[in-house]
């Protein structure tokens, strides 16, 4: 639905993007995510071509953006939603009057405008604050207001630039949760820049990290997380700094899937006679599944545990040597 | 001499002052019409052409944008640089171009529009700056043209300061408008200097004086209640925060 390739953009001498490429499947959930300054908002930015990108091809619902003219260009971006962290409403309108004037926009006649408007709101639970003005409304209700005007011209495709950013944990999480929704009532593909590894957990399907302008790791969550050595896994499942144990090796075990319940270290004391003692563990919910990832200590000789290392390896858990002697 | 005890004095007074405060509402009037329908694009095309604008490219090219850029931003500091006494002589051609001569109120319009302009576009051009550019691209993102982005997002968001701006335009539109008695162009400050200073009347001195200071403060009271209005539902912005505090002078 969304293809950027070989995208470059530098301001200056500062380079933003250098030859970020990614994909984004119908009706998923992509996130984006990196620290401040590695290119996020500018990537995000070229997908609608607010940013128009030095080299590469942005297409967006099968059509190529960067070939357009600027009045086609117009016309495809009222099928591409975006939303902002500063939502970015008028204060001179109100609630209703914001989201109408997307459709004003599209030059859609008074009737439309006004009934569209009433509906979508309702869509984003604001139907009674319709003639609000922005400056009356909390944070959350704004960025809701942000939503509907977004969707009101009925896109295919909504960009969410640090949507949730200026917001308190609740409220992102209730913004969360309308975007799942509308991504699942109406198919919207929806993609997402963020700082904070909870929006990619919470919601979304696929994800890349974004460092320095370049993309170093891409792919859906369940991909990710059966990747040795993934950098965003690491995240989603932060088990803080390796102890130092002498005499004994650490491993992380990352469940996902089916072996999400499996008694592993009730196996490990059982079968191998090692006394494992536990030294961090996270459990989510990703994309629907159970996924976790624990730390471990192994005491007991090299040979006792490298069998059990590769005895875990060969039921099909990833496991990895993070610390201690091997 | 004047003789206050005289009724024929009073009656004269009366009549005067009339005809002047009439003359000073017509000039001030359709100049400061001439000054919102010429200085407010051109505060737009101000701030719209400058580097990251809007209007950063007219026709596609950049050197287009800042060659009007710096243009208008030359002719907009000359018109304010130059004294009104100077400017409204050194006019002259100009005015008997577009009005056909150049003595009498409906001459004086001109120099009076023609130092208003630049004013009233620097205000707008403030006001304008103020607005937020992310709602600048929230239009962009939600396919607007220039022109769209012009009349439903930077002037509807920039009303509030730029009401004010409007208010101090006109008080310094009503200021100059006392100097036109030069070129013939009646209103309270010729009646001010005819009568008041040439011939020793100090009650035509205080009228006058009373009469604008009314004029002025009513234009201002106008004003601030549609600024504050605006600006309640925006959360004024820094620049009307300061001009409401700010009273406002020439």
């Amino acid at each position: 639905m969304i293809s950027l390739r070989s995208i470059s953009k530098s301001f200056g001498l500062t380079t933003a993007l250098s030859d970020v490429s990614l994909e984004v499947a119908t009706g998923e959930i992509f996130g984006v995510v990196g620290q401040s300054g590695a290119g996020k908002s500018t990537l995000i930015r070229t997908a609608n071509l607010l940013e128009r990108p030095d080299s590469g091809t942005v297409i967006v619902d099968g059509v190529e953006l960067t070939a357009l003219n600027e009045r086609d260009l117009r016309a495809s971006r009222q099928r591409i939603g975006m939303v902002f962290q500063h939502f970015n409403l008028l204060s001179s309108r109100t609630v209703q009057s914001n989201v109408e004037l997307a459709l004003e926009i599209a030059g859609q006649p008074r009737g439309t405008r006004r009934l569209r408007a009433g509906e979508i709101l309702e869509l984003v639970g604001l139907g009674d604050k319709a003639k609000a003005y922005p400056s009356q409304l909390s944070g959350g209700q704004k960025q809701r207001v942000g939503i509907a005007r977004s969707l009101a011209s009925n896109p295919t495709v909504l960009l969410s630039d640090e949507a949730t950013s200026a917001l308190d944990p609740e409220t992102t999480r209730s913004i969360l949760d309308l975007v799942a929704n509308l991504n699942k009532e109406l198919g919207l593909t929806v993609l997402l820049i963020t700082h904070e590894m909870d929006v990619v957990k919470a919601i979304c399907s696929s994800a890349a990290l974004l460092e320095k302008g370049r993309v170093v790791e891409s792919g859906t969550l369940v991909d990710l997380i059966s990747t040795p050595g993934s950098r965003l896994a690491h995240d989603l499942f932060p088990l803080g700094p390796v102890p130092d144990r002498p005499g004994s090796t650490i491993i992380d075990i990352t469940f996902s899937g089916g072996s999400a319940d499996r008694p592993v270290i009730a196996q490990l004391v059982r079968d191998h006679q090692l006394e494992v003692s536990i030294l961090g563990a996270v459990i989510e919910t990703i994309g629907g599944n159970q996924a976790g990832r624990t730390r471990l200590e192994l005491p007991g000789s090299a040979a006792d545990r490298e069998a059990a290392i590769a005895d875990l390896r060969e039921s099909g858990l990833l496991v990895e040597i993070v610390g201690g002697a091997a | 001499m004047i003789d206050t005890s005289d009724p024929a004095f009073w009656q004269g007074l009366v009549q005067v002052l009339l005809a002047g405060t009439g003359q000073t509402l017509y000039m001030v009037s359709i100049a400061l019409l001439v000054t919102i329908i010429v200085g407010l694009p051109l505060g737009v095309i101000l701030v719209g052409t400058e580097r990251g604008g809007i209007l950063e490219k007219p026709f596609g090219s950049r050197t287009a944008g800042m060659v009007i850029n710096r243009l208008l931003d030359f002719i907009v500091n000359l018109g304010r640089s130059v004294p009104f006494i100077i400017l409204m002589v050194a006019l002259i051609p100009v005015t008997r171009l577009v009005v056909g001569t150049f003595i009498g109120s409906t001459a004086a319009i001109v120099p009076l529009a023609v130092v208003a302009i630049p004013f009233f576009a620097r205000m707008v051009e403030i006001a304008i700056k103020e607005v937020d550019g992310g709602l600048v691209e929230a239009a962009q993102s939600l396919g607007a043209t220039r022109w769209q982005i012009i009349s439903k997002v930077l002037v509807p968001e920039a009303l509030s300061p730029m009401i004010l701006g409007l208010s101090t335009t006109v008080t310094s539109i009503i200021n100059f408008s006392a100097m036109v008695g030069t070129v013939a162009g009646g209103g309270l400050g010729d009646v001010a200097i005819r009568f008041g200073y040439q011939r020793y009347s100090p009650v035509h001195m205080v009228a006058v004086i009373i009469i604008i200071f009314g004029i002025v403060m009513a234009l201002q009271a106008v004003a601030n209640h549609f600024a504050r209005r605006f600006a309640r539902r925006s959360g004024p912005s820094s620049t009307s925060r300061v001009l409401l505090k700010t009273p406002l002078s020439n």
